[in-house]
């Protein structure tokens, strides 16, 4: 593989997730939460693309979605040119070992009566043909490689700590060598000492089996340290996307620079000089969004265009986009 | 298990105390047993005193004890959601504590609970009152949580994790309303929290808390910018910067928070430290007061005179 010039592994296209709200006893639909609304971008080789948001703002939803977790009202998911939107239940079954998920809360992602040796084995029983001994080792492994000690294949969940329990997921979700992993708030529910050991383990993971992620969370810090590029969003749309380091140093969105300013530095000096943009109010319900830019309602710079029409997705230099009529 | 491990610390007049530590550290039992708002059983005080006003609260009975919870020591929890009872109002949740505590009327502290929501920034207060905890945000629930606690003037507010279930943009609300009325009523606050970064804007101390210790104590400029304490340093240097140059990997603090079950007889920090020597094994440090009112709990610091 040459640098520089790397393939697309995954490309979304005007990816829309619209629930129905209901009610009554005939279940009429009232109305509409649209929980993604047209979100669009390509994911390089070997690439970790965060995608950062409040919550509510979709980001999860549309992680689910890409792996076709959920199915999309609108929009096209290509995995290695093949559009996963577009194949049957049976055929997407065999790209699944290709693309994994790791999970916010180890606690609730790991069944509590499965001993750690089962859950790291199961995706293999599904979809692979090793035997008993061949599994063993392939589990033992794994283990191996993130961290723990091999000899607790027959220990439960409960027995573990909280990064520890991490690291079982992640081997889960190693456990069918993908190439593509969508880091789910992986490190929210862990303390800020683990933090940085579970961050550096799926940096080394990275680099040793050449895997793509995309990261969502909402920890501006920890995006900025580990992805390459970073898409904001913002009720259901990307507001901003661009690489790390232009986002943080250059962010040409309104919201985008509120966010960035709102997150505390762990410096008194600096912390003490800085200008903070405090934005009012709270997010709008994703059922009911401001019609024009979802953000107007809270935008500092808003003028009377921002409240009708709805901003297109734009490039403004190399690599940057943004959806915003000013800037 | 051995939550709470001969911790103290003094709270001055209208200052802002941040208490730094991670989940099991013991900081949230700390303030809780300081007002017995723990289970008893199965929590029991083992010693220790809290000096309030000159009178030790550790040892008032309840009836004395309520005046004091609610009316002088205001609380502000975590979770909104649950610290809020569902099934009343939130206007006759803010003046049920002035009826209580300061024994107003009905339509005096109606009316002061609407000046408390408008202080804390809720649009149209006055239709607001009879809503019920669900009819709000979640950041609209922390600032009535916030109101409730005010409720009262009291002299110390002490504010649990009240931004950690909150978004950065409402965190920053939030702050910013604290850090109003904070110069506008003056009370003293015990801010605790996992955040370094909300310490460093708000504090003007911060005591850092391990495995039920204060292991380090200090001004707030001093501690970041002086930490003495293993721990301390390698929390600062695990977090990721938002300015500046970007770690080509981030500095981590190995191995995991310590077991509270076993009786402390070392250092709770040893096993992880990367400073430890033989003698944190044997001896726990005690918190000794340094230069610059600077407070640590560690032999490492403190062994240049090794016949001590």
């Amino acid at each position: 593989m040459t640098i520089g010039t790397k393939n697309i592994l995954l490309k979304v296209d005007g990816l829309v997730k619209h629930f129905p709200i209901t009610r009554g006893i005939f279940r009429k639909q009232v109305g509409t939460v649209k929980a993604v609304d047209g979100i669009s971008f390509d994911l390089k080789e070997q690439e970790t693309l965060g995608l950062v948001g409040e919550s509510g703002c979709g980001k999860s939803t549309a992680g689910r979605l890409i792996l076709q977790l959920l199915q999309a009202t609108s929009g096209k998911v290509f995995f290695k040119e093949q559009e996963l939107t577009a194949i049957s239940r049976a055929e997407l079954r065999k790209h699944r070992p290709q693309m994994q998920m790791i999970f916010q809360d180890p606690q609730d992602s790991l069944n509590p009566r499965m001993t750690v040796g089962s859950i790291i084995s199961e995706p293999m029983l599904e979809h692979q043909s090793l035997k008993g001994k061949e599994r063993r080792v392939r589990v033992e492994q794994l283990l191996n490689s993130v961290g723990l000690d091999p000899n607790v294949t027959n220990r439960y969940p409960h027995e573990f700590s909280g990064g520890q329990r991490q690291r079982i997921g992640i081997a889960r979700a190693l456990s069918l060598s993908p190439d593509f992993i969508i880091c789910d708030e992986p490190i929210a529910a862990l303390d800020v000492s683990i933090q940085a050991q579970v961050i550096n383990l799926l940096e080394d993971l990275q680099e040793e089996f050449g895997l793509t992620y995309l990261f969502i969370s909402h920890d501006l810090s920890m995006i900025r340290h580990i992805a390459d590029r970073v898409a904001v969003m913002y009720l259901g749309r990307i507001v901003e996307l661009a690489s790390s380091q232009e986002l943080y140093s250059r962010p040409v969105h309104p919201y985008t620079k509120a966010l960035l300013s709102a997150v505390p530095l762990h410096d008194p000096v600096l912390e003490k000089k800085r200008k903070r943009t405090i934005l009012t109010g709270d997010v709008p319900s994703p059922a009911d969004p401001p019609s024009g830019c979802h953000f107007s309602t809270r935008c500092p710079v808003a003028e009377n265009n921002c409240f009708k029409i709805a901003p297109a997705f734009r490039e403004i230099s190399s690599g940057h986009s943004i959806a915003c009529h000013l800037g | 298990m051995y939550a709470v491990n001969g911790i103290s610390f003094e709270l001055n007049k209208g200052e802002l105390l941040g208490v730094v530590g991670e989940s099991g550290s013991g900081k949230s039992v700390t303030m809780m047993s300081l007002l017995k708002l723990l289970p008893m059983p199965p929590a029991e005080i083992v010693s220790g005193k809290a000096n309030f006003g000159g009178h030790d609260l550790l040892k008032l009975d309840l009836e004395k004890l309520r005046k004091i919870r609610g009316g002088k020591i205001g609380f502000i929890f975590q979770d909104p959601m649950t610290s809020l009872n569902p099934v009343l109002s939130i206007g006759y949740q803010l003046t049920e504590p002035m009826r209580e505590h300061l024994g107003m009327s009905r339509s005096d502290s109606r009316r002061r609970a609407i000046e408390l929501l408008e202080l804390v920034g809720i649009p149209m207060a006055k239709n607001r009152i009879n809503d019920y905890p669900h009819h709000f945000s979640g950041g609209m629930r922390q600032r009535v949580m916030i109101a409730i606690a005010l409720a009262c003037n009291p002299q110390i507010l002490i504010a649990d994790e009240p931004t950690t279930a909150l978004d950065v943009t409402i965190q920053a609300q939030i702050l910013e309303i604290i850090k109003r009325l904070r110069e506008e009523m003056g009370m003293a606050i015990i801010w605790i929290t996992h955040d370094l970064g909300v310490v460093a804007g708000m504090a003007d101390r911060v005591a850092v808390m391990y495995g039920g210790y204060i292991v380090e104590e200090a001004p707030v400029k001093e501690l970041y910018a002086n930490p003495k304490h293993p721990y301390t340093q390698g929390l600062l240097k695990t977090l990721p910067n938002m300015e500046g140059q970007r770690a080509e990997r981030l500095e981590s603090i190995d191995g995991q928070p310590p077991n509270l079950y076993q009786k402390p007889v070392s250092c709770p920090f040893a096993p992880r430290c990367s400073q430890s020597m033989e003698r944190c094994l044997q001896e726990n440090p005690f918190l000794e007061l340094k230069n610059n009112n600077h407070k640590v709990a560690c032999w490492w610091n403190s062994d240049s005179s090794p016949d001590k």
